[in-house]
């Protein structure tokens, strides 16, 4: 490592650990997992941002993805599993002054929690909802999920999967998202920069960010290690800002498409709408001061 | 603390339980609602929809319960005082999230307009059969409070109490109606603010760095914050530290679960709340609560004209429940006499404290209706023999 190497990481080291909770590390995920790149990319992001640190709240589910809450030096809450987001919910309406970020797994957000995302989407709740999508259950060893591409293994489809998957940037954008992005682990700049953008956005901005699990998903389905894993995502991502989101499909294997697809503005959100009413009220006198 | 004046109707009212509840929860300074439609209880979240405008309070519907429940902690942690409001099936699904407000010590108000279960049941019609799940159902160990109104009037003024509880102990409450206190309609005295006493959350004066969310300095009874306030805290599900950090060991499971468990258990005497009635000299006492108690009143005045010695204790406070009063009651009487619309749940509780000291009966009733006095007083007839 040269000199200026080695000062360009201790730089970004102690970036990082602004935001981290250095005392709960060691973190429990494994060598290779993607989740550990993705907090990293939220912590620049969040520094780019230029929020205020001491209004930023962030809100997990249950799963791998589920203990990013408990890392990060801000108000933290690792809720129930697949309820982070009603939790959420009632964070952000009682408190509108907070910065209120998501950070899930995909079974956690998509499949038990999947009733709460959609309906967050249609009501364009103020919250950025991240979901780190490695394509399993992996907090309890490698189970499907409903992002699991079809024909791929899990140790509950060991003869791989009849079902289809679910298309996230499409979930999210018929249920009315206003901003949807879906990048790779690999993709460390333009995640970041999707990030920032999620978190200024008003409503409801989801961000789908997919990941290696080394230890399960990938070595059950002879996929490499997270090394491998990266190099697979350069050479197999498409990256199609404004895509339609109904082609974003992922098939085992298949290629990812990638970018920016929905960026809507003048959309009210719930809390505009909200005030709207609330001043409407006000003016008639139903409403207090 | 007496009742901040916005928000409230002082006067006389006629008004069904289910309303006066809402009103009453508006007074306790309650300015969150999540909810879902469900018989008998939906009149509740209807009026709050429609008065919290004039309070400054935020009403939510959500696509379940299972997201009310946890929707309400999310505003407590934003600063909010919360409730939630469902009925038996409603209920069930919100039991993971009664656990996670025990566990991390969010303080809020579920109330259950109890209905004819189980499942669908009788949506319109009542039961009390709901008992044993406000003391159990959520999974672990954990005590919980739970409060009977037994009239509209009582909707007002005890639903203020469970509000006040959640705040004092840091911990869920339930309020457990029925359907016939929900829907009948009485006349209801809405006091002005000074006379009602209201609990405001006790807020940590710790600056941020040295509070810790589970950090006792006196009792049992950690401070709270809310988001936002610069402390940078944590709160899980999981076995936690002072600090609120996950530990994942007997030790840590044993420290927690004693201080969260002997809040509640240790306070029995503070939380306690009933009516006697010519308990001294008994014969026979009969043990009731929510609109049961009415129906024994009178059951237990044919009864006495019978020339048989009745007392009344009337539960307002279910759980926790007063086992050192019920231990010593039952060595004084002859028998115990518990009748509630189920088909026996707290009369197990009186059987557990009785321990084989008197006769305890059960008067038990499947739901749909509330008891004829009669079958009450032909109970307490036979009891004394």
């Amino acid at each position: 490592m040269t000199q200026a190497t080695a000062d360009a990481c201790e730089q970004i080291t102690s970036k990082t650990e602004e935001f981290v909770r250095s005392d709960r590390m060691p973190h429990i995920w494994c060598p290779g997992c993607g989740i550990g790149t993705t907090v990293n990319c939220f912590t620049r992001a969040i520094e780019q941002c230029g929020v205020d640190l001491n209004k930023l709240a962030i809100v997990s589910g249950i799963g791998c993805t589920g203990r990013v809450a408990g890392y990060l030096n801000l108000d933290s809450f690792h809720t129930t599993h697949g309820r982070a987001i009603p939790f959420a919910t009632g964070l952000k309406l009682s408190n509108p002054d907070l910065k209120v970020v998501l950070y899930s797994g995909d079974g956690d957000l998509i499949a038990i929690g999947g009733n709460h995302f959609i309906h967050a989407a249609r009501r364009n709740l103020d919250i950025t909802v991240i979901c780190v999508n490695n394509f399993n259950y992996a907090m309890t060893g490698g189970q499907v999920a409903p992002t699991t591409p079809i024909d791929a293994i899990g140790t509950t489809a060991p003869y791989g999967v009849c079902e289809r998957s679910f298309n996230l940037p499409f979930l999210a954008d018929s249920c009315g998202a206003v901003y949807v992005a879906r990048w790779t682990a690999f993709h460390v700049r333009q995640l970041t920069k999707a990030m920032v953008e999620a978190v200024n956005k008003r409503g409801f901005s989801f961000v789908e960010v997919i990941t290696p699990c080394p230890t399960l998903y990938e070595r059950r389905n002879r996929l490499g290690d997270g090394l491998a894993r990266m190099e697979w995502y350069k050479e197999n991502s498409v990256i199609k800002h404004d895509a339609d989101t109904r082609e974003c499909d992922i098939d085992f294997q298949g290629k990812i498409v990638c970018g920016k697809f929905v960026d809507k503005e003048d959309v009210p959100s719930l809390l505009q709408k909200r005030n709207q009413k609330t001043e409407e009220l006000r003016v008639k006198g139903i409403a207090c001061d | 603390m007496s009742a901040e004046q916005k928000g409230v109707l002082t006067g006389a009212h006629y008004l069904d339980g289910d309303h006066a509840c809402s009103e009453g929860a508006i007074v306790a300074g309650c300015n969150f609602v999540a909810g879902y439609p469900i018989t008998p209880s939906t009149e509740i979240v209807e009026r709050i929809a429609w008065r919290f405008p004039a309070t400054g309070g935020t009403f939510i519907q959500m696509e379940d319960e299972i997201a009310s429940s946890i929707t309400i902690q999310g505003a407590v942690w934003g600063g909010a005082k919360a409730m939630t409001v469902s009925s038996g099936p409603g209920i069930s699904l919100m039991m993971e999230h009664i656990g996670f407000a025990a566990m991390t010590e969010t303080p809020c108000v579920f109330v259950n307009v109890q209905r004819g279960g189980p499942s669908t049941g009788l949506p319109t019609l009542p039961a009390q059969a709901d008992m044993m799940q406000a003391r159990w159902g959520s999974h672990g160990d954990y005590e919980i409070i739970a409060l009977s109104p037994n009239s509209p009037q009582e909707c007002f003024d005890l639903v203020i109490e469970a509000f006040n509880f959640s705040e004092k102990y840091r911990s869920p409450v339930m309020f457990m109606m029925d359907e016939s206190v929900g829907h009948m309609t009485e006349k209801v005295v809405i006091p002005t603010p000074d006379k009602i006493k209201t609990i405001p959350r006790k807020f940590t004066s710790k600056a941020p760095g040295d509070y810790k969310p589970y950090e006792v300095s006196s009792g049992l009874v950690p401070d709270m914050c809310k988001a936002g306030d610069g402390h940078r805290i944590h709160i899980t599900g999981l076995t936690h530290d002072e600090k609120g950090y996950p530990v994942m060991n007997a030790d840590c499971q044993e420290k927690l679960l004693t201080r969260i468990v002997g809040k509640i258990r240790d306070n029995v005497d503070d939380i306690a709340m009933y009516d006697e009635d010519e308990i001294e000299g008994a014969d026979v006492v009969v043990i009731s609560y929510g609109i049961t108690s009415r129906i024994s009143m009178k059951a237990i005045r044919a009864a006495r004209q019978q020339g048989v010695k009745v007392g009344h204790i009337r539960l307002i406070v279910v759980w926790p429940f007063i086992e050192n009063y019920v231990k010593k009651l039952a060595g004084k009487v002859k028998a115990l006499v518990v009748p509630e619309i189920n088909l026996g749940q707290v009369v197990l509780e009186v059987e557990r404290c009785a321990a084989g000291q008197c006769k305890v009966v059960s008067v038990p009733h499947a739901g749909g209706a509330v008891h004829e006095p009669e079958t009450i007083t032909k109970a307490i007839l036979e009891a004394v023999k």
